[in-house]
C-alpha cells in the first residue's frame, strides 16, 4: 500500500536561517504518526510545506498521492488542518464557525457530535473571542476534523489545555484514528507523543534523528535502569557492585540506588534473596520518552506546555 | 460531479456572505457609522429652514437637496476607510486568511464575501436615504434614475475598490484604522461636506472634480438636474475603481 504522506530531501530556507535542512518521513495509513523535536527544529515549517501553505526549495512531496502545491483544490477537501496560530473572526459563533466551514467541505462531519466529543456543547452560541484559549484550541481541532478528512495534521495539538481536556482531546483522537484516519501530530510534549503515536520521527535542527516507535526509541537511546530500595538490614555495597549488570550504587540515607542494565533488575533481587535482605519500598525507573530524546539529541525538550 | 462541486462551492459563498454581513452588523462600526450617523444628520439638516435656499451655480437645488447625495458619498466612504480596511486587515493579521487557506474555499472568497456585506449595507443606505429625504422632507428624487443608479454604482466600485487598497497595503489592522482615518476628512471635504463645491475657491473646485467623492458628487448632480452624468465624474470614478483594484489584487497578501 502505498504511503499517505511521503517526503523526500525537504529543505527550506528562510532568508538567512535554514528552517528545514534535510526531511525525508513516510506516513502509513491508518497510523498516528508523531513529530517531535525541540521549538525552532523545523517541525511546523515540514508541516506547513505537507499541507501546501509553504512551497520548499528542494524536495518532494506526495500527500495522498497529490502535490500539495499542485493540486492544492484536491487536496484541501482530504485533508484537515490545525495550525498553530491559526483564528477566526472574534464575532463569529462557535455554532456559525462550524456550520461555515462544514459547508465548504463535501461530506462534512456532524458538528454537534464534535463539539460534544470536545465538551463545547454549552459554547455553540458563544462568540469566538469570548473562548477562553483551550476553548479555541479545542474549536480549531474541531475545524480540523469538521470536513471527514482522510488526514489530519494537527500542530501542537494539546498545547493551553489543561489535563482533564487534554485527556478528553486524546480520546477523542484515538476516536478519529480507529475510524481510520491517519493522523500527523506535531508535538513537544512526551506524555502525548507516547500515548498517541504509532510511531514517531525525531526531528532536530531541521533534520530526522531517526524514526522509531516509542518503545523503540527508548530502547535504542540505551538508558540505564534505575533501581531504588531499602534493605531490610544493613549490607555490604559490593554485594551489587560485583554484578556485571549493574554499573554503579550509590546511598542517598537509607536507601541505595543500583544503576544498571535491562537485567540488572533481576541479579539484584537474585542476590538480595540470597542474602536473606528484603528490599523495602522497592523502585524501579524506566527510562521515559523524555530520557531518550536527551540521549538522542542532546539536548532538552522545552518543559511541556503550559 | 461538476455540477455538484459548483452547487457546493456556491452554498459555501453564499455562507461565506451571510457571516460576513452578519459580522459586518455585530461590528457596529458600518450601521452605526454609515447608516445610522448620516441618517441622523439627514434628518437634522432636514429641519433646518435656512438650508432651504437655493445654492448659487447650483442649478436651483437647496443646500438640503444637495446634503442627500453628500450623506450617501459619507456611507460610502464610512464603509471604504473604516469597516472593509480594519476588518481585513484584521483577518490578515489574526490568521483567518491563513487558515481560510487550508481548506477548499480559499481566502479570496472571505475578501469577496466582506465587498458583497459593505456593498449591501451601501444599498440599503442609499435607498433608506433617498426614500427619507423623499418622504420625509420633501426632495425630489433623481430626476434621471439611470444616471443616478449609473454614478452610484461607479462610485461604490470606486471607494470599495480604495477600501481594498489600504487593506491591501497597510500592515496591521493599526496601520489600516490611521490610513483609513487620514483619507476620509479629505475625501468628504472634496465631496461638499463642510462647503458646496460649487462655493470653493476656484483650485479646490478643480481640485475636487477630480478626487472620488467629488467627482461622485459632480455626477450625483447631474443626475439630480436631470442630465445623464457627464464624462469626466463617470471616468474619473472609473480610473480609481480599475487602478485601485488592480493595485489591491497585486499587492494583496495573504499573511
Amino acid at each position: 500500500m502505498p504511503p499517505v504522506i511521503e517526503v523526500r530531501d525537504l529543505h527550506k530556507r528562510y532568508d538567512d536561517k535554514i528552517a528545514v535542512d534535510d526531511v525525508s518521513l513516510t506516513v502509513q495509513e491508518g497510523e498516528i504518526f508523531g513529530i517531535l523535536g525541540p521549538n525552532g527544529a523545523g517541525k511546523t515549517t515540514t508541516v506547513e510545506c505537507v499541507e501546501g501553505l509553504r512551497v520548499p526549495d528542494r524536495g518532494e512531496i506526495r500527500v495522498l498521492g497529490l502535490d500539495p502545491l499542485r493540486d492544492r483544490a484536491e487536496l484541501t477537501r482530504r485533508l484537515g488542518v490545525q495550525l498553530q496560530a491559526g483564528h477566526l473572526p472574534e464575532r463569529l459563533q462557535v455554532a456559525e464557525a462550524l456550520e461555515l466551514y462544514g459547508s465548504f467541505y463535501p461530506e462534512p462531519a456532524d458538528w454537534r457530535a464534535l463539539l460534544d466529543g470536545l465538551g463545547l456543547a454549552d459554547k455553540a452560541k458563544t462568540r469566538y473571542a469570548k473562548l477562553s484559549g483551550g476553548q479555541k484550541q479545542r474549536l480549531s481541532i474541531a475545524l480540523a476534523l469538521i470536513g471527514n478528512p482522510r488526514v489530519a495534521i494537527l500542530d501542537e495539538l494539546t498545547t493551553g489545555l489543561d489535563p482533564r481536556a487534554r485527556r478528553d482531546t486524546w480520546d477523542l483522537i484515538e476516536g478519529v484514528r480507529s475510524r481510520g484516519v491517519t493522523i500527523v501530530l506535531v508535538t513537544h510534549f512526551m506524555e502525548e507523543a507516547e500515548r498517541l503515536c504509532d510511531r514517531l520521527a525525531l526531528i532536530d535542527a531541521g533534520r530526522v534523528v531517526m524514526v522509531d516507535t516509542p518503545a523503540g526509541l527508548t530502547e535504542r537511546a540505551r538508558i540505564e535502569q534505575r533501581i531504588q530500595f531499602r534493605p531490610s538490614r544493613p549490607m555490604d555495597d559490593h554485594l551489587l557492585t560485583s554484578l556485571p549488570d549493574v554499573s554503579g550504587v550509590t546511598r542517598r540515607g537509607e536507601s541505595v540506588i543500583v544503576n544498571g542494565n535491562d537485567n540488572a533488575l533481576n541479579a539484584v533481587t537474585t542476590v538480595l534473596a540470597r542474602n536473606q535482605i528484603v528490599a523495602e519500598q522497592l523502585r524501579v525507573e524506566q527510562a521515559s520518552l523524555e530520557d531518550a530524546f536527551v540521549q538522542l539529541t542532546g539536548k532538552r525538550l522545552e518543559p511541556g506546555p503550559r | 460531479m461538476s455540477a455538484l462541486h459548483t452547487a457546493e462551492r456556491g452554498s459555501a459563498t453564499w455562507r461565506l456572505i451571510k457571516a460576513e454581513s452578519t459580522l459586518c452588523v455585530r461590528d457596529k462600526v458600518a450601521p452605526l457609522w454609515g447608516i445610522g450617523f448620516p441618517l441622523v444628520l439627514l434628518i437634522i439638516l432636514g429641519s433646518v429652514s435656512d438650508l432651504r435656499q437655493p445654492v448659487e451655480g447650483s442649478g436651483g437645488l437647496t443646500y438640503f437637496d444637495l446634503y442627500v447625495p453628500v450623506l450617501i458619498l459619507f456611507n460610502l466612504a464610512i464603509l471604504a476607510t473604516t469597516s472593509l480596511p480594519t476588518t481585513l486587515a484584521g483577518y490578515r493579521e489574526n490568521g483567518v486568511l491563513r487558515r481560510m487557506r487550508t481548506t477548499p474555499v480559499g481566502p479570496a472568497r472571505v475578501l469577496a464575501g466582506q465587498l458583497v456585506a459593505n456593498f449591501a449595507i451601501a444599498v440599503v443606505a442609499m435607498v433608506l436615504f433617498v426614500a427619507v429625504a423623499g418622504l420625509g422632507f420633501g426632495v425630489d428624487l433623481p430626476k434621471h434614475l439611470p444616471g443616478f443608479a449609473l454614478a452610484w454604482l461607479l462610485a461604490a466600485a470606486a471607494l470599495l475598490a480604495i477600501g481594498l487598497l489600504v487593506a491591501a497595503l497597510a500592515p496591521g489592522r493599526g496601520p489600516a484604522t490611521a490610513i483609513g482615518t487620514v483619507l476620509f476628512f479629505p475625501m468628504m471635504f472634496f465631496a461638499g461636506l463642510w462647503i458646496p463645491i460649487s462655493q470653493m475657491h476656484p483650485l479646490l473646485r478643480d481640485i475636487a472634480h477630480y478626487t472620488p467623492l467629488g467627482a461622485g458628487m459632480g455626477a450625483f448632480q447631474d443626475a439630480y438636474l436631470g442630465h445623464f452624468p457627464s464624462a469626466v465624474p463617470l471616468l474619473t470614478l472609473t480610473a480609481y475603481a480599475v487602478v485601485c483594484a488592480f493595485v489591491a489584487i497585486r499587492r494583496f497578501r495573504w499573511e
